[in-house]
């Protein structure tokens, strides 16, 4: 029962450390676990613990006759502590003999770990993430290129979750920007997987690609991975098919607004429904979202957004303006152009096969979408894609499709982005 | 008249079509998947409906070098609630014989001691772990029946999960599953749950029996 802990060794370096330290280290404290078999035992255990002089500190409280009490003893008092223990009966085990080195192997280990960890490129790009994981690597991204990554905070969702925006800026003010955003719709997981992929590929390519270069030298890109937040958050804990926000609807008890229907451009229109339990329910006015209502506000204080590319899953797409209108937009004819070679620069890195159009005239017709917004408010090159795939697995996209998906997008996306740079207005 | 491939009426109609194929030629050891709708035409018939024909590349997601090649004909009758799209399809050539696959899932589903039952395939993450990859193959192919039985125009379907699959032992040589399948509606983007009971046996495919558990 009493086990005596191995001397030798351990007790030579401990025994030296001791007489160096003058900081509080628990050298050779041991963490005991005792279990009281009655109410009166757990009484005395308490008492122990009042007893200053023996600073006793308990690891887990006595409480209930027969659960476990863990307490920690200071290595001068194990053996007064001891002898009272056998002295009431009780029943003991070292759990813990030597605390000092559980916890030097824990700094080890973590320190070790954080080493790992703090490098942006060592993220498991191939697989899903929570929204935790997300939001600490976006800091760890900033930390390794501190010369070209910010992170700003453009708001909060209805459940308080911040709206974190990555800025990659090589310096001026005010300059022409373009805008991502992947997540809208939370249970599209490629697309936040996307978003991470694309942050760091981007902050990888300055200087290295002359494309990204020469975008960079001239425009900033911001970068919304987490868009809706609260539903990405439901998606993980709740309903992996979740869609929309998580805003409460008054008089109903169905929750949430599609945050793609909530823009204000052919708002309530047809492909959007007025039922809080739809899951195109448009809400109960235009830019009603927080979620939408910060990206709104942020690309109109702006003024110089020249872009906007937001990104779902699945249907295989890149889409133009308008989803409000089946005629066609007046820059339908370069949109349309640029869309043609966009995808085929996606297709010819795996032959994945995209189609592309105007929303309401390919996939169908939505009112109070993003892009339409965006377009109507004086950004002319929007563009929605819907990455993979095209049905098999649809949201549930594996995991191992991560990384073809953004790798494929990648000059999907550099063409956009190089056209306007190429195209200023 | 003519439409535009990649459009959506015609994708929609095309996607009613391979779902009809998928349960007709799909099974545990093949799953049929659209490439790319080659040409569409749509035909108004008064009185009746409309008419797609369409020619439409396919591959077999068990081997994806290879297309195939078909045509189709779906008939969306008018004003319709109801009844299904009448659907046509014929298959040019010969699809890769699944005989072997068939087999050796025939025998291993007869030989479980308990029967099988399971749930959350894909999973969130998108794994299938590969000794249900037949099982979902399976329940994407019997999802065709329902996708058939239930389009119209205005409806785009796509098996988004299986929710629960359980065996059901049987006194006859084929094998039973009811499933829990989770469909995904892409123009109201609704998420609609569907049990079906689905046969299967190697020589005579897959059957859907009308309600979970019934013969």
């Amino acid at each position: 029962m009493l086990d005596v802990p191995p001397a030798g060794a351990r007790a030579g370096i401990h025994a030296a450390a001791n007489i160096l330290s003058d900081s509080e280290k628990i050298v050779r404290d041991q963490v005991l676990r005792v279990t009281a078999r009655n109410e009166e035992q757990i009484a005395l255990l308490r008492v122990l613990g009042e007893q200053e002089e023996l600073q006793v500190d308990f690891w887990r409280h006595p409480n209930i006759p027969g659960h476990p009490v863990d307490l920690r003893v200071p290595f001068p008092n194990l053996q007064g502590v001891k002898k009272l223990l056998d002295f009431r009966n009780f029943s003991y085990s070292i759990m813990i003999e030597d605390v000092q080195e559980l916890l030097d192997e824990e700094k080890e280990s973590m320190r070790r770990s954080r080493r790992v960890k703090r490098s942006s490129r060592t993220f498991d790009f191939a697989s899903y993430h929570t929204i935790d994981e997300i939001y600490d690597w976006m800091d760890v991204l900033v930390e390794d290129h501190p010369k070209l990554v910010s992170k700003i905070q453009i708001g909060q969702s209805y459940e308080n979750r911040p709206l974190y925006v990555l800025k990659f800026s090589t310096g001026g003010s005010n300059r022409p920007a373009v805008w991502l955003d992947t997540g809208i719709h939370s249970r599209e997981w490629i697309t936040q997987a996307t978003g991470v992929w694309t942050a760091n590929k981007i902050a990888q390519e300055y200087g290295q690609d002359p494309s990204v270069t020469a975008i960079l030298d001239s425009m900033d890109i911001f970068l919304e991975i987490v868009t809706n937040p609260d539903g990405f958050a439901f998606t993980h804990s709740s309903n992996r098919l979740w869609r929309k926000t998580r805003s409460i609807n008054a008089g109903s008890r169905c929750v949430g607004v599609d945050p793609n229907r909530n823009w204000d451009a052919g708002f309530g229109g047809a492909g959007s429904s007025s039922n809080p339990c739809s899951e195109t329910y448009h809400g109960p006015h235009a830019h009603s979202e927080k979620e939408v209502r910060a990206i709104v506000d942020f690309i109109r204080a702006h003024g110089k957004v020249k872009s906007v590319i937001s990104i779902h899953s699945y249907s295989q797409m890149l889409l133009f303006p308008y989803g409000y209108r089946r005629a066609p937009a007046p820059d339908h004819q370069e949109m349309n152009e640029l869309a043609k070679k966009a995808v085929s620069d996606l297709a010819a890195v795996f032959g994945t096969k995209y189609t592309y159009g105007s929303i309401a005239n390919t996939i169908y017709m939505a009112g109070g979408t993003t892009i339409d917004w965006a377009y109507d408010n004086g950004v002319k090159y929007s563009f929605t894609l819907e990455l993979r795939d095209s049905g098999r697995y649809g949201f549930l996209l594996p995991s191992s499709q991560i990384v073809p998906t953004a790798t494929e997008t990648w000059p999907a996306l550099l063409d956009i982005m190089v056209h306007v740079l190429e195209h200023p207005y | 008249m003519e439409l535009p491939p990649s459009h959506f009426p015609a994708a929609r109609a095309a996607a009613v079509a391979v779902g009809y194929l998928r349960y007709l030629r799909g099974g545990p050891g093949r799953g049929l998947q659209l490439r790319e709708v080659r040409s569409a035409r749509r035909q108004d018939i008064d009185d009746v409906g409309h008419k797609y024909y369409l020619e439409l590349e396919l591959e077999d997601v068990l081997d994806k070098g290879s297309t195939v090649n078909c045509t189709a004909e779906v008939l969306y009758h008018l004003g319709s609630k109801t009844s299904a799209p009448d659907v046509q399809v014929t298959v040019q050539g010969e699809l890769r014989s699944t005989e072997q696959a068939d087999k050796e899932f025939y025998n291993r589903i007869r030989s479980l001691e308990k029967e099988l039952e399971a749930e959350n395939i894909p999973d969130s993450h998108g794994n299938v772990p590969p000794e249900l990859e037949p099982i979902h193959l399976l329940a994407w192919a019997a999802s065709g029946y329902v996708i058939w039985q239930n389009s119209t125009e205005n409806t785009k379907f796509h098996l988004a999960q299986v929710k629960h699959v359980k065996q059901v032992k049987r006194s006859d040589e084929d094998l039973q599953f009811d499933y829990v399948l989770l469909l995904h509606e892409m123009v109201s983007q609704e998420v609609l749950p569907c049990g079906v009971s689905v046969l299967w046996h190697p020589q005579r495919g897959a059957r859907v029996c009308h309600g979970p558990g019934s013969a």
